[in-house]
């Protein structure tokens, strides 16, 4: 496909030369990259900067000849809105329980992954299948499985706690009991998604300064804190980036099990019911923004915080 | 440290395995469970097994009504739209991105750094923020509720990933065999397809799998962006409705849902060590 190959040591005899070449495969770079790198650009960049257009509009789709700018008056509206702040505390409750059970339960899942002798290709195969599986499929699964008429938790729930839990608990019934429905779902779902970034990381970490460790008489947490942790931070923190950021951006799940009822309204649905129920473009479209502003601060938080490289950390 | 495990850790282990694939494997088994049930076993404790478990008699009802009966209108288009979106979107993202990666891992070229950057910074948009204005956009110029109205965005959620990932991938090709296959005598075209591209197509058929994974698990520009023409299932199975109006749709639903793991549950058994070496590359590398 190409003649030009990797940059030999320059000579200032061959400069002339060689920048010529260095030139041809500047070009070729481009013109190979390019097309992907403009349709990305194309499909996320413009939609994004015409969102931010949009939203200095009060401009409802059922009476476009209304269409006024307002500036950042759709702003002022949501961020004094009580509803935006539901939205915000839900969404926010969802990401702290779903981070920190996915983390510990990650954790565990990864070391007995590492671990493991029998059954280890079984294993990650099936723990691998729920990262497969649609979100609105494992959604309508834990839904279906927490309902009272259809479902199997309360009855289960039932025998377990010897007749303790009452059979007709409405999981639906309450903020938090669909929360936890909610996170449940999630923690199932992407799971095996952390575990497999945490899976590399501790293939990362050095068995020898492991041995080292408990010849030295150091207890398991020990070397789990002292050796284990610290030698496997850059997959932790781009594990805990990408599961925050994910789950900042929860939609489809909430959508299907309650439908934003009993306050479970998480922000990416608020952006989508203002837009296409309610056809609030203008609105819909400051709600978009402010969610990709959270979505920018966080992951600014965790680069800085963490000094995650991410350029580096993706090429080997 | 194989050696040093004792039969007791040994065996500890395998007990916690089975116990993560048993909370693997049951939410999975309840929604096949749930899609053989008949209309009366739904709610009816006592016609099922295992506290309200399994069906103590298997109906394929529910597999009728999506294929034949009154939901296949509504199921059977859904799923012509899911594969052919989501293999359109998956192949362009999947060559374009081929070509791009190819180019970073083997040119040297000003912007490397910026593509990487950028694919990284716009898969953490929230793809919700995509859709108002898409909604706005496709219904001006006629997009709004087609199959191109959604292959261009499911190529803002694959394309990103593909060209990470792939970059990844193609950076631990031996570059050097090419100019090696060059010195012995083979022209640059031969030495490219007899030495590279076999080294580079698992990492592009692994790409080619988690690409489509994303796009076929959207909810969000498929229920937002699509009115019925167009509608993928995982949209569709929100607007499914039962034998008459006040019967709840659950058995249908659940068939339906079946039905689209299949495939996706078929190539994570097939090509488990794939998914696992493209996932982590993409993400996490030492």
């Amino acid at each position: 496909m190409t003649t030009v190959d990797t940059k030999p040591e320059v000579t200032s005899a061959e400069a002339a030369h060689l920048s010529d070449r260095a030139k041809a495969e500047r070009n070729l770079g481009w013109k190979l990259a390019g097309p992907a790198f403009v349709i990305m650009l194309l499909v996320t960049l413009y939609p994004i900067c015409y969102a931010v257009y949009l939203s200095l509009f009060n401009y409802r789709l059922t009476d476009p000849s209304a269409r006024k700018l307002v500036w950042l008056q759709n702003y002022i509206t949501a961020l004094s809105d009580p509803l935006f702040w539901q939205a915000f505390g839900t969404t926010f409750a969802i990401v702290v329980i779903t981070l920190i059970v996915e983390l510990v339960l990650g954790m565990a899942i990864a070391m007995v992954m590492n671990k493991v002798v029998w059954p280890r290709r079984t294993l990650r195969t099936i723990v691998l299948i729920p990262y497969a599986i649609v979100t609105v499929v494992s959604a309508f699964s834990w839904k279906y499985a927490a309902q009272i008429d259809t479902g199997f938790f309360n009855h289960w729930l039932h025998t377990l706690t010897f007749g303790a839990w009452d059979e007709q608990f409405n999981w639906f019934g309450g903020w938090f009991s669909s929360i936890v429905i909610i996170c449940l779902s999630e923690i199932w779902k992407t799971t095996p998604f952390m575990s497999l970034l945490l899976l590399a990381g501790l293939a990362q970490v050095d068995s020898a300064q492991e041995e080292a460790a408990k010849v030295d008489g150091a207890t398991w947490w020990q070397r789990f804190t002292k050796v284990i942790l610290p030698n496997m931070k850059a997959a932790l923190m781009v594990a805990l980036l990408f599961r925050t950021l994910d789950a900042v951006r929860i939609y489809d799940n909430p959508y299907v099990m309650t439908g934003g009822a009993n306050k479970t309204t998480t922000l990416s649905m608020l952006v989508g019911t203002e837009t296409v129920s309610r056809v609030e473009i203008g609105m819909g479209s400051a709600l978009a923004v402010l969610l990709f502003v959270i979505v920018l601060i966080i992951a600014f938080i965790f680069v800085k915080l963490f000094k995650v490289d991410l350029t580096t950390s993706g090429r080997s | 440290m194989d050696t040093t495990m004792s039969n007791k850790t040994k065996n500890g282990l395998g007990i916690v395995s089975i116990v993560i694939m048993i909370w693997t494997i049951i939410p999975l088994l309840w929604i096949v469970a749930t899609s053989l049930k008949s209309d009366a076993a739904l709610a009816d404790p006592k016609q099922n097994v295992l506290g309200n478990f399994w069906p103590k008699d298997i109906s394929w009802d529910n597999y009728k009504l999506i294929f034949s009966g009154g939901a296949s209108d509504l199921f059977v288009p859904a799923l012509w739209h899911s594969i052919i979106v989501c293999v359109v979107a998956t192949v362009i993202s999947v060559a374009l991105a081929t070509f791009c990666a190819y180019a970073i891992s083997r040119l040297d070229f000003p912007g490397k750094k910026l593509i990487l950057t950028t694919s990284l910074a716009v898969s953490f948009f929230p793809v919700i923020a995509m859709v108002t204005p898409l909604f706005n956009l496709w219904r001006q110029v006629g997009l709004f509720d087609t199959l191109p109205g959604l292959i261009i965005p499911y190529l803002a959620l694959t394309l990103p990933l593909s060209i990470w990932t792939l970059s990844a991938f193609f950076q631990q090709i031996p570059w050097e065999m090419e100019q090696a296959a060059q010195v012995d005598g083979a022209t640059s075209w031969q030495a490219f397809v007899k030495v590279v591209a076999p080294l580079a197509a698992p990492g592009v058929f692994t790409t080619a799998i988690i690409a489509f994974f994303t796009a076929w698990n959207d909810f969000v520009f498929s229920s937002n962006l699509t009115a019925q023409n167009a509608q993928t299932v995982p949209a569709a199975l929100n607007f499914f409705t039962g034998a008459s109006q006040f019967v709840q749709p659950t058995g249908a639903i659940c068939a339906a849902a079946v039905v689209v793991t299949i495939p996706v549950v078929i190539l994570v058994l097939v090509f488990q060590r794939r998914i696992v070496t493209g996932l982590t590359s993409g993400a996490v590398k030492g």
